[in-house]
């Protein structure tokens, strides 16, 4: 059982975002890169499923060579062996392109990645490798059991969820509470000096795609207080200047 | 060239954000062909002429009653083909956006989601996106020809502009391939606003104290014709499933009204309702860094506030 997991090198979840160049390049200036949210529920999963059952698992990040900590986080949570693409993720097609190069040359029986990343929050990546590799794609998957071959998964849809069931190999993108974040320990952090990391060249892809600049929203306007006793306050505001009810 | 716009329904009603899609479509111009998948009213599929669709192709085979992403996908794919269009417009969803994803290889296009409005074409066709959680935009441009466009919430006005069209049967052939995922069973509220969809939402936090004082909570967004929604903290309690989970990790909302009662704002929960238009706060620490994202606060006591609100709503209507 190969298991590749997807990871995404993102800003922290605090992180305040600001632009430079006349914004078209993100400031990393006092930013805490992490592995993406969702990803890092993928890599639980996975990690759990090699604890259970035995499997060797693979993280892979389209990136250059600042992503290499957060690589070095997923093998001291417990991946096997990292594979890095060399190569800046500009879009979405790119990274999944790349995915499904590397997936294609593993062998691997389990693709997992977030449902998201969290920078660019397209939600696209596991459908696009799915359709690269003409594998079914599932997500968001906030459950994923094996049997076998055979997988038993729930979706969260809007207002509920489904529960579904496909063979091995498949792709998945993950979100809570498919499993819980996992942290490194002491031995784990150890032994991750020493885990493989390869580095690989991408191959070329053009998803006719580019972006442009970036733009930050405009500040928030000053909150008005109503007393606590003075609800009607609150309503007759929001029907005649919010206008929303 | 056509534009496509695949319409998803929910207990046989379009869902709202798809008549936005058919709307989105309709304001980029050129001929729009609507296409629905298993169990819609056909009263409904025949009202979407009323927002721009000049044709409305229904699949009705009962083998897509439920959404199978790489069914919707290669149906979609085909009936781009047979209708000549270059343009597929989808809603963002649990299904729209990875469904758009693989169309988008299967015809070769490119593609953009989490579009938040019309698209800037005064030099080339360039879409504005939400990026790092609604922290920021993105301007992308699509070259090629093909696009598959898949929107957020809002990101055209529902406007009427034409009358009710007959309704098209598409018949498709699926094949075992697109099948390989079953959907053995599923469980979906019934009778509620959806979340993604609400135009009100009220979300309850850990200062709610516990399950047994959402009806407090529900009552209200009752009376708001409100979806209900709740912090983080909360669904990992069990206190509220975790479909109503806002935030970064959870959903984004983008209603025109949001009221947060009993939630700190941590940066993380901000992340998630960061588009609504206004935003309301009730909380009993008047240093809860929600204020500073808020429109209109009360520092109060929840248990306090709640009741006398829901008065207040149903007295004004
Ligand atoms: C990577 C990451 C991702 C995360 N993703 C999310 C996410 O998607 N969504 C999310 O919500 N959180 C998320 N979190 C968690 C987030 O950081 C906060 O911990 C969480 O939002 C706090 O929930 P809360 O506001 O309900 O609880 P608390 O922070 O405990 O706040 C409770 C609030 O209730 C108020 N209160 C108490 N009693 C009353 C009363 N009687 N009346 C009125 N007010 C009262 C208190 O003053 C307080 O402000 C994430 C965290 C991390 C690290």
């Amino acid at each position: 059982m190969k298991i590749l997991v997807c990871i995404s090198h993102v800003p922290d979840t605090t992180s305040r975002i600001s632009f430079t160049d006349n914004n078209t390049k993100f400031d990393t200036t006092g930013v805490q890169f992490i592995i993406g949210p969702y990803d890092d529920y993928a890599l639980a999963r996975a990690i759990e499923l090699k604890e259970g059952s035995g499997a060797t698992v693979h993280v892979l990040n389209v990136g250059l060579n600042d992503t290499e900590p957060t690589l070095r986080k997923a093998l001291a949570i417990g991946a096997d062996e990292a594979i890095r693409v060399n190569a800046e993720p500009t879009d979405s097609f790119f990274v999944a392109s790349q995915i499904a190069a590397v997936a294609k040359a593993g062998g691997y029986d389990l693709i997992l990645m977030g449902r998201e990343s969290i920078d660019y929050n397209s939600g696209v990546v596991h459908g696009l490798v799915g359709e690269l590799l003409s594998l079914p794609s599932v997500s968001p998957v906030m459950k994923l059991d094996l049997d076998g071959r055979r997988a038993k998964l729930a979706r969260e849809i809007e207002g509920g969820k489904e529960y579904l069931e496909v063979d091995l190999p498949f792709v998945a993108g993950c979100q809570e509470p498919i499993a819980e974040w996992k942290i490194p320990n002491m031995r784990g952090i150890m032994s991750a000096r020493t885990k493989p990391l390869k580095v690989v060249d991408p191959v070329s892809a053009d998803g006719g795609v580019k972006l442009t600049r970036f733009e930050l929203p405009p500040p928030k306007g000053a909150v008005k207080m109503i007393a606590a006793d003075n609800v009607g306050e609150l309503v007759n505001l929001l029907k005649t200047e919010a206008k929303v009810l | 060239m056509a534009i496509l716009v695949f319409v998803e329904s929910a207990e046989g009603k379009i869902k709202k954000t798809s008549v936005e899609a058919v709307c989105y479509a309709h304001a980029l111009g050129g001929p729009v062909v609507v296409i629905a998948f298993g169990h819609v009213d056909q009263s409904e599929l025949e009202a979407l002429g009323k927002y721009g669709a000049e044709k409305v192709l229904h699949a009705a085979d009962e083998k897509l009653n439920k959404g199978i992403i790489q069914a919707y996908a290669s149906v979609l794919g085909k009936a781009m083909k047979d209708e000549n269009a270059d343009v597929l417009v989808v809603a963002n969803s649990s299904l729209g956006t990875p469904v758009a994803a693989r169309v988008a290889i299967k015809v070769g296009a490119g593609l953009a989601s989490n579009i938040v409005s019309l698209p800037d074409t005064t030099s080339g066709f360039v879409v504005k996106r939400s990026i790092y959680s609604g922290k920021a935009f993105a301007y992308v441009e699509l070259k090629g020809q093909k696009k598959v466009l898949a929107l957020k919430k809002n990101a055209a006005d529902i406007k009427e502009v034409g009358k009710a069209v007959g309704v098209t049967p598409y018949s498709v052939e699926v094949s075992h391939t697109d099948l390989a995922v079953t959907i053995t069973s599923s469980e979906q509220a019934t009778g509620e606003v959806l979340l993604p969809e609400a135009n009100i939402v009220v979300s309850g936090g850990r200062g709610m104290k516990g399950p047994e004082h959402w009806p407090m909570l529900e009552e209200l967004a009752k009376a708001l014709h409100a979806a209900t929604g709740c912090s983080k903290p909360v669904s990992d309690m069990g206190w509220r499933p975790h479909h109503e989970h806002v935030g970064q990790t959870g959903i984004k909302v983008a209603p025109q009204l949001y009221i947060a009662v009993g939630i700190s704002g941590a940066i993380q929960h901000l992340a998630g309702v960061n588009s609504s238009k206004y935003i309301v706060v009730i909380n009993k620490d008047a240093d809860a860094p929600f204020f500073k994202a808020a429109d209109y606060g009360i520092v109060g006591d929840a248990f306090d506030v709640l009741p006398k609100l829901t008065e207040a709503i149903k007295r004004a209507k």
